[in-house]
């Protein structure tokens, strides 16, 4: 292992699946989750506001019956709609998490927004006990937190609830203190957060433009040597790869001049497009040939061996 | 080398033709378009299963997702060792993780997990934390002897263990009228939905809260269930102080045998993760934690489906129903349904967990 790993890197994981493949996993990052979070919240208040001028609407509805009463009693009406917005609070705060971490995504529309979602840490299934567990967990690391910051620097509760506060902010700084980011929900679920990316498949490179070697603009045809393509490695190839899919002029121009003076060659230009596809696929040919006989080069530095 | 066409199998037509597969100047494109056919099938059904919508998914394609699955694990197995297209290869992770959650996620929904939660799941977890029931059930009775014996020193200690919200009338030497009148039923219902609901909101923040801090090895847990049963014990003095034991007893009993009885698991669900994480025997802690923690969450849904049951009962039949037999004998039935549920009630067997 090397000590130097980049952001990226050092959440990579892997599971393997019972098929025996290694599959890559990316823990979350922690900016991700705390964006997701706060989209949560936004959507789960916001959804209470409009239900709670729903209610006031529909209120407003028997107001005239209640002042004709002229008595401080509740309605039936007024006291059932009372009872409708204590259940639908609690529900809300509750049922929100887990319907959609129940869900075929195992998201929340916050997660989902932010491309994670959450899944079992040992690679099996992941069980609705687990997701309920992870949830009734938040209470302690969310809901109470926000009522201690609020009333503990007031000191109100005196050093009872200065120390509850520093309890709770070891709570809320959990993730920071492990390296799979698990909140004290993940760890008594039995659970974590990963990256769930959508790819679209890109389109093949050696079907098309000049990957055989002739270019269709000037007619030459691109053939390189043994000597020229045992200059880079896999490296290389992918960065040239993204630069053939970004198509790019300017940072064609920059590639093809900068290989040609690698290779020796002197660079002409307007035919760039077709140089690089001719050189990709005939150094991509060669390298992938190199690996089904076990040798592999990772980039330009490496020995090809 | 020829390929064998999986595709045909499946035979849909829908889905574009790729790229003349003689076209492709690497083998391992031409590997790839032969494939592709079936990749495309196979995302296109997990959009669909994603979008939440299974009546869109036909039972043929639910029959195909598994072995479309095996064929993009297999294909992406091959691409690492043969190609060095990295567009492909980051396809094929993402497409074969998406499939993975499919053919892996959560077996039932909410409503399959209920029924069976409600006929046997509950009950084997709340027995398989026995234990810790016994331990909270010794501290809470512990903590209202506790609450008792500083009142029955200093009566000062009624002030600070008893919440403002109950030291309206019901004060150290009050008059038996006075406390007698606050046992009495109310007139009418009016206004005791409202209250019940709240009540419900509240209790169920409690309970949950002594199971969410088990976390901190059931500590907190603990110290929540002797602070909540102090505030009984001394209630309890006060009550019978004047005589009144009999009828405190049974006006608490009412809802107190099902709120208690929910407080108490609650209690013991929080320790059963605690101890599981202080003593994690052969296990890892993390093992350890999340094996008790799916087990104490169980036991948590039926604590919320109590407190429902309490809420409704302490605002309905408590203050309604008169007479301390009629009280007991609501109290005493509950307690004896919850008791024979738990513990006499074998229900389904276990379902294989994997």
């Amino acid at each position: 292992m090397s000590a130097k790993l980049g952001p990226i890197e050092k959440r990579q994981r892997q599971i393997i699946t019972p098929e025996g493949v290694a599959m890559p996993m990316t823990v979350a990052s922690r900016g991700a989750r705390v964006a997701a979070l706060l989209l949560d919240f936004f959507i789960l208040y916001f959804a209470m506001f409009v239900f709670i001028l729903l209610m006031i609407w529909l209120a407003s509805g028997f107001m005239e019956a209640l002042i004709d009463q002229a008595e401080d009693q509740i309605t039936g009406a007024g006291e059932f709609l009372a009872v409708v917005v204590i259940l639908f609070f609690f529900l809300a705060r509750y049922g929100y998490f887990l319907s959609f971490e129940l869900g075929p995504r195992g998201a929340t529309l916050g997660k989902r927004a932010c491309g994670i979602r959450i899944a079992s840490r040992d690679g099996g299934r992941l069980t609705a006990e687990a997701v309920i567990a992870r949830n009734l967990l938040r209470d302690i690391e969310m809901f109470l937190p926000i009522a201690f910051l609020l009333s503990a620097p007031g000191g109100e509760m005196g050093n009872a609830g200065i120390a509850g506060m520093i309890w709770f902010v070891l709570f809320m700084a959990f993730p920071f203190f492990n390296k799979d980011a698990l909140r004290a929900g993940d760890i008594i679920a039995g659970t974590w957060v990963v990256e769930a990316p959508r790819t679209k498949l890109a389109d093949a490179l050696s079907t098309m433009g000049a990957a055989d070697g002739r270019s269709e603009l000037t007619g030459t045809r691109y053939e390189f040597g043994e000597a020229e393509l045992s200059i880079y490695g896999e490296h290389e190839l992918q960065t040239l790869e993204r630069v053939l899919r970004a198509s790019d002029d300017k940072a064609m121009s920059a590639v093809h001049e900068t290989i040609c003076a690698k290779i020796g060659w002197t660079p002409g230009a307007g035919d760039e497009r077709a140089f690089l596809e001719a050189f990709y696929a005939q150094l991509r040919a060669r390298l992938e040939s190199d690996m089904r006989f076990g040798k592999r080069k990772a980039d330009k530095y490496s020995e090809s061996n | 080398m020829k390929a064998p066409v999986i595709s045909s199998w499946f035979g849909r037509g829908k889905i574009e033709a790729p790229a003349d597969v003689e076209s492709a100047a690497l083998s391992s494109d031409r590997f790839r378009l032969e494939r592709e056919a079936e990749w495309t099938e196979l995302e296109d059904i997990l959009r669909r299963m994603e979008g939440g919508s299974m009546r869109r998914v036909t039972d043929e394609e639910l029959l195909a997702l598994p072995a479309l699955y095996r064929t993009a694990a297999s294909s992406l197995s091959v691409a690492r060792a043969t190609s060095l297209d990295a567009a492909t290869l980051s396809y094929l992770e993402s497409l074969v993780q998406r499939a993975w959650f499919q053919v892996y996620g959560p077996r039932q929904g909410l409503w399959r997990w209920l029924s069976g939660f409600l006929r046997g799941g509950w009950s084997r977890a709340v027995r398989e934390i026995w234990l810790d029931i016994c331990i909270a059930l010794f501290v809470m009775v512990a903590g209202s002897i506790v609450g008792w014996l500083l009142v029955a020193s200093d009566t000062e200690w009624y002030y600070r263990l008893v919440p403002s919200q109950f030291t309206d009338s019901r004060v150290p030497g009050a008059s038996r009228e006075v406390l007698a009148e606050t046992l009495a039923v109310e007139q009418n219902s009016d206004g005791l939905s409202v209250f019940a609901a709240s009540l419900f909101s509240n209790n169920a923040g409690v309970a949950i809260l002594a199971f969410a801090l088990g976390f901190a090895f059931g500590i907190p847990s603990l110290m929540l269930l002797v602070h909540n049963m102090a505030v009984l014990g001394a209630m309890l003095w006060l009550f019978s102080g004047q005589g009144l034991t009999l009828e405190f007893a049974a006006w608490l009993s009412v809802h107190g045998t099902t709120e208690l009885f929910a407080i108490l698991l609650s209690g013991a669900a929080g320790l059963h993760i605690g101890r599981n994480m202080a003593f994690p025997g052969n296990r890892t802690v993390l093992a350890a934690a999340s094996e008790s923690g799916k087990r104490g969450a169980i036991v948590m849904v039926g604590v919320v489906i109590m407190m429902v049951v309490a809420a409704l009962l302490e605002a309905f039949p408590r203050q309604l129903v008169g007479g301390a037999e009629n009280r007991l004998l609501i109290g005493g039935t509950f307690l004896a349904c919850w008791l024979a549920y738990f513990f006499a009630y074998r229900g389904q067997p276990q379902e294989d967990a994997q």
